[in-house]
């Protein structure tokens, strides 16, 4: 079993000067500053809960130095330089100032399933000394009216205040009606504009809620789009991928806590930290990659030698996202580790443009001949201009997306 | 005392958005009920004109529950259309990805959402943590193992853990429940050990995540399944991985053994009246389509761990067969037209909404006369089916399954139980414990199979087929089981490309409104006879509605693309408790 922590340290302390996370000493020495004033402003607030973190940590059995093992890997996810380790550590004794609502609107539950899988923090101590989860369909005790109760005492006694999770997309098709929920027979877009309005950031988990996801794929039946097609004049966060990971959210409340502002962004509003390389930049098979050594066919001698998995429709080098540093269930595995290409289920339209097992035609990607890398960073840049055009005519470019047209076969 | 009508909305600790209608007389016993559910997304209409070998991947995401289930229910219908079987690896990691479902999902689906139906944490404060040490060897006892996590110091750890919390004043995801109410029976020692082994399963559910992740790659949705067989050639050649793999299940068949058996007993005979009496007991139709290739026999050849057949009325004396052609689905009571009962090769999906009928206090009732659920009334040979661990526990029985009806014999014996139980809603509760414990021990073989046969040379994990050549014009359909139930793919493919995509699913069987004969369908059925101790907290209702596992998403993916406007949809009430 690979050690995550291990593999977030190897990857920050590397020379990878592919995507320029670094923003220099006056960034940073100015973004310390806010934290630590915003950390003393946080300390004289009246505790929500009366509980010591370090308490609770050490009753789970983890002691001080674990704990500052935890802080310094999660201050690397964050991308922040070292010096930031200990206010991390101390925005993770006062997470239980972090009111949170979540959301479930034209969703799977893959997002909620995702959740409970979270080792860092673990589900039981998010759930009882973390955070103050106030609504949350799938986990509530209370149903029917008490449910909706609880939801509207929350947001009076939290205003302005609590993070709003959303998972899922909004169907805006049939005047909002494919999907409807409360007293009145508020449409999912209604609901949304409702409780966003006194949020102080909204999340938006998952691809669903970022970029319509697995609704809006062609031809976009319900005309699904994301959280950030609706809610205006908000701070919004996006953290794809299908499911998002845990390590993503928890990292977005650590941050904001940490700051009192939403993470760095890219221009999908995905917070760098974990969107900032792709996972081609980190990939285990990269040197296969390099070296020109290629899955063909599903089960033959180089899927038996963990060979590289472009030929067989891996988008990993169009995707940006953390999994390959990271990975899913506390390290335990990931898609490529399991033999199966990327996806690309943290980009815009991936089920139109990504999410099938042949190379990308449109991808350009010369390998393994030389300058391979100067294409494929091209390739990288190129894609992320793009979509960033796209995403505002995002519902109707899915809308219009040809499936497959013009996107399969392989390149020679 | 008129008759009361009951809307609970939103039905909360389920997958997806339920809405459960209930009429209950003056003793408070429920004489009819309705079920009902909202929310689309139109999967099979952004299935249709994909390349077949992507589908499963997109189909998955119909849950994030049953995750893996879809995606292997999707890829095997395809495979059944190619007419290519997979190897001996494959078929085993299959087994591996999918039994690691059924442990995981039960175990999640018992303490996170179903615990608070039988457990009421605040009464679990006043017990005395020395009395619940007995308590639970009592119960361990009885399921014939040492009790899990037993000791004074765990209970008073928890207490004041929890007790910290509910002082607090704010008690989030617990807030504004029933807490209280006379529809629970457990004592408080007997709560204590529900609500400790409630927080254990958090840790242990993030565990038994991991099982699916080694040959998946995560969970959920795992990415490890393409048509013709399975990609994970590294995690299989590596024993340590397999090693990993059985040392997780090893936890959670421990976890199975020392708490979720004993719970359930426990449970089950603190609510004991209504289980002889039958309460939630439903149809008594049931079916299975089976489950868990044990050979590597091709398409619906090879023998499986749960037989697929039906039950009906409740005689164990006759078992039917299953054959996929008898299945229709009805739209008299479900928001679409036509009546006609279509297989899924042929089936069709047109919107025809018609709202709700009167609106009073702001609350919208269902019509029920008419339409009332986007979900569509499956049928099997014309007659109504519950499908769940029940069913497939009862179909093995039935079937005389030497493994199953071991299990079962077993767990009716040593809570000296008659098998009558099984027919209600703590039955069905027991019937997933039950099967959770089976499909434990059936994995170790299975790890331990695939390590061999991997140890002696086979690596074969894919089997080799010309697209081209065998995705002219044919169908196919993949039919297994879900861990709540029934769940089949129908698809039709043409020139390469998918032409029409079906799904029937557990929850569009059990969640189903009434049909063309006004027979009920399972939720509505096991609800009659229910009688609620406070109207006001139908705690009852939301115990037998869970019992079944309700996944919503699931049964709603169908609609209409062709531009038709469905109308305006007037209301979706919350209302809670009201009456009229």
């Amino acid at each position: 079993m690979i050690d995550s922590t291990e593999m977030v340290k190897k990857v920050f302390t590397q020379k990878s000067g592919r995507v320029d996370t670094n923003r220099g000493d006056e960034y940073y020495n100015s973004l310390f500053e806010n934290a630590k004033n915003r950390l003393s402003t946080l300390r004289e607030q009246e505790p929500l809960k009366d509980i010591d973190m370090m308490d609770v940590i050490e009753s789970e059995g983890v002691n001080r130095r674990d704990f500052m093992k935890w802080v310094s890997a999660t201050t690397a996810t964050l991308m922040l330089p070292p010096m930031f380790a200990p206010l991390v550590a101390e925005a993770t004794e006062l997470m239980n100032r972090v009111p949170v609502i979540w959301l479930e609107l034209q969703d799977c539950a893959g997002n909620t399933e995702a959740l409970l899988r979270s080792s860092a923090p673990t589900v039981d101590d998010l759930l009882f000394d973390v955070l103050s989860l106030e609504f949350h369909h799938a986990l509530m005790a209370g149903a029917g009216h008490d449910a909706e109760h609880q939801l509207d005492e929350a947001m009076e006694h939290f205003k302005d205040n609590y993070l709003l999770f959303v998972e899922g997309s909004i169907p805006m098709g049939m005047n909002g009606n494919y999907g409807t929920i409360g007293p009145s027979g508020e449409t999912f877009h209604d609901h949304l504009q409702r409780i966003s309005k006194h949020a102080a950031a909204v999340v938006a988990v998952g691809t669903c809620a970022t970029f319509g996801g697995v609704p809006a794929a062609s031809p976009n039946p319900t005309g699904a789009v994301g959280v950030m097609d609706i809610v205006k004049g908000k701070p919004i966060i996006n953290i794809p991928a299908c499911p998002a990971n845990p390590a993503n959210m928890v990292g977005v409340v650590l941050h904001y806590i940490l700051t009192g502002q939403v993470p760095e962004l890219d221009s999908l509003l995905r917070p760098k930290f974990a969107f900032g390389y792709r996972i081609h930049d980190n990939c285990e098979r990269r040197a296969h990659f390099d070296a020109g050594e290629f899955v063909e066919e599903w089960g033959d001698v180089g899927a038996q030698n963990n060979w590289c998995l472009y030929k067989v429709g891996c988008k990993g080098p169009m995707t940006f996202n953390n999994c390959s540093i990271i990975r899913y269930n506390e390290g335990t595995n990931w898609p490529i580790g399991a033999g199966h290409g990327c996806i690309g289920c943290s980009e815009p339209d991936f089920w139109d443009k990504y999410a099938y097992q042949r190379p990308m035609a449109s991808a350009n990607i010369k390998a393994p001949t030389g300058g391979v890398e100067k294409t494929v960073d091209e390739f990288g840049l190129g894609l992320l201009t793009a979509t960033t055009v796209g995403i505002g005519v995002h519902a109707v470019a899915s809308a219009v997306a040809g499936k497959k047209s013009g996107e399969e076969g392989e390149d020679k | 005392m008129a008759k009361k009508h009951l809307v609970i909305d939103p039905i909360t600790r389920i997958e997806g958005h339920l809405r459960i209608e209930a009429i209950i007389d003056e003793n408070n016993v429920v004489t009819d009920a309705y079920s009902s559910s909202t929310m689309f997304r139109g999967i099979e209409e952004i299935l249709k004109g994909r390349d077949p070998r992507d589908c499963g991947l997109l189909a998955m995401r119909i849950c994030g529950v049953c995750t893996g289930t879809h995606y292997q229910r999707s890829i095997e219908a395809v495979e059944h259309a190619f007419n290519v079987t997979i190897p001996k690896n494959a078929r085993l990691v299959r087994n591996l990805i999918q039994g690691a479902l059924y442990v995981h999902d039960h175990i999640v689906h018992f303490y996170h959402l179903h615990a608070l139906d039988w457990v009421d944490i605040t009464e679990a404060l006043k017990a005395d943590p020395k009395k619940t040490v007995a308590e639970a060897q009592k119960w361990a006892k009885v399921a014939g193992d040492r009790p899990w996590n037993a000791s004074e110091d765990n209970y008073k750890a928890v207490q004041e853990r929890v007790e910290k919390y509910i002082k607090q004043g704010r008690l989030g995801i617990f807030g504004n429940a029933y807490w209280g109410s006379k529809g629970f029976k457990l004592t408080p020692e007997q709560n204590l050990i529900g609500l400790s082994h409630y927080l254990d399963a958090l840790e242990i559910q993030r565990e038994l995540g991991k099982m699916m992740a080694i040959f998946g790659g995560k969970n959920p949705h795992p990415q490890s399944f393409v048509v013709g067989g399975v990609t994970c050639v590294q995690d299989i050649k590596n024993p340590a991985r397999i090693a990993e793999f059985k040392q997780i299940l090893k936890a959670g068949r421990k976890f199975t053994k020392q708490a979720y058996l004993p719970d359930v007993y426990m449970a089950g005979t603190m609510y004991a009246d209504e289980a002889l009496e039958g309460i939630g007991g439903g149809l008594g139709n049931f079916m299975s389509y089976g489950d868990f290739n044990m050979d590597d026999l091709p398409f619906y050849e090879a023998s499986k761990l749960f037989p697929s057949g039906i039950v009906k009325n409740k005689d164990l004396s006759k078992v039917y067969e299953v054959n996929q052609e008898k299945i229709t689905e009805d739209v008299t009571h479900a928001w679409y037209e036509g009546s006609t009962n279509l297989h899924p090769y042929d089936g069709e999906t047109k919107p025809n909404f018609t709202g709700f009928g009167k609106k009073e206090d702001n609350i919208a009732y269902l019509d029920t006369e008419n339409k009332y659920s986007w979900i569509k009334s499956p049928l099997y040979d014309d007659e109504r089916m519950e499908v769940g661990p029940l069913a497939r526990m009862i179909v093995g029985v039935a079937k005389g399954d030497e493994r199953i009806s071991k299990y079962v014999t077993t767990f009716l014996k040593n809570g000296n139980l008659p098998t009558k139980v099984l027919f209600s809603t703590v039955g069905r509760t027991a019937a997933r414990a039950i099967e959770t414990e089976l499909m434990c021990d059936v994995m170790m073989e299975w790890c331990d199979e695939l390590a061999s046969n991997v140890a002696h040379g086979d690596l074969s994990t894919w089997t080799e087929f010309d697209f081209d050549s065998v995705s002219g014009d044919v169908q196919g359909y993949g039919m297994a089981e879900a861990p709540r139930g029934g769940l089949g793919h129908w698809v039709k493919i043409k020139d390469g490309k998918v032409a029409n995509y079906q799904a029937v699913v557990p929850s569009t069987w059990n969640a189903a409104p009434r049909d063309y004969k006004g027979r009920l369908g399972a939720y509505e059925a096991s609800l009659v006879g229910t009688k609620v101790a406070n109207p006001d907290q139908p705690l009852e209702i939301l115990r037998t509605v869970h019992s079944f596992d309700p996944c919503i998403a699931c049964a709603v993916h169908i609609i209409d693309t062709n531009g038709k406007e469905l109308g305006v949809y007037k209301v979706d009430p919350i209302g809670g408790t009201s009456r009229a």
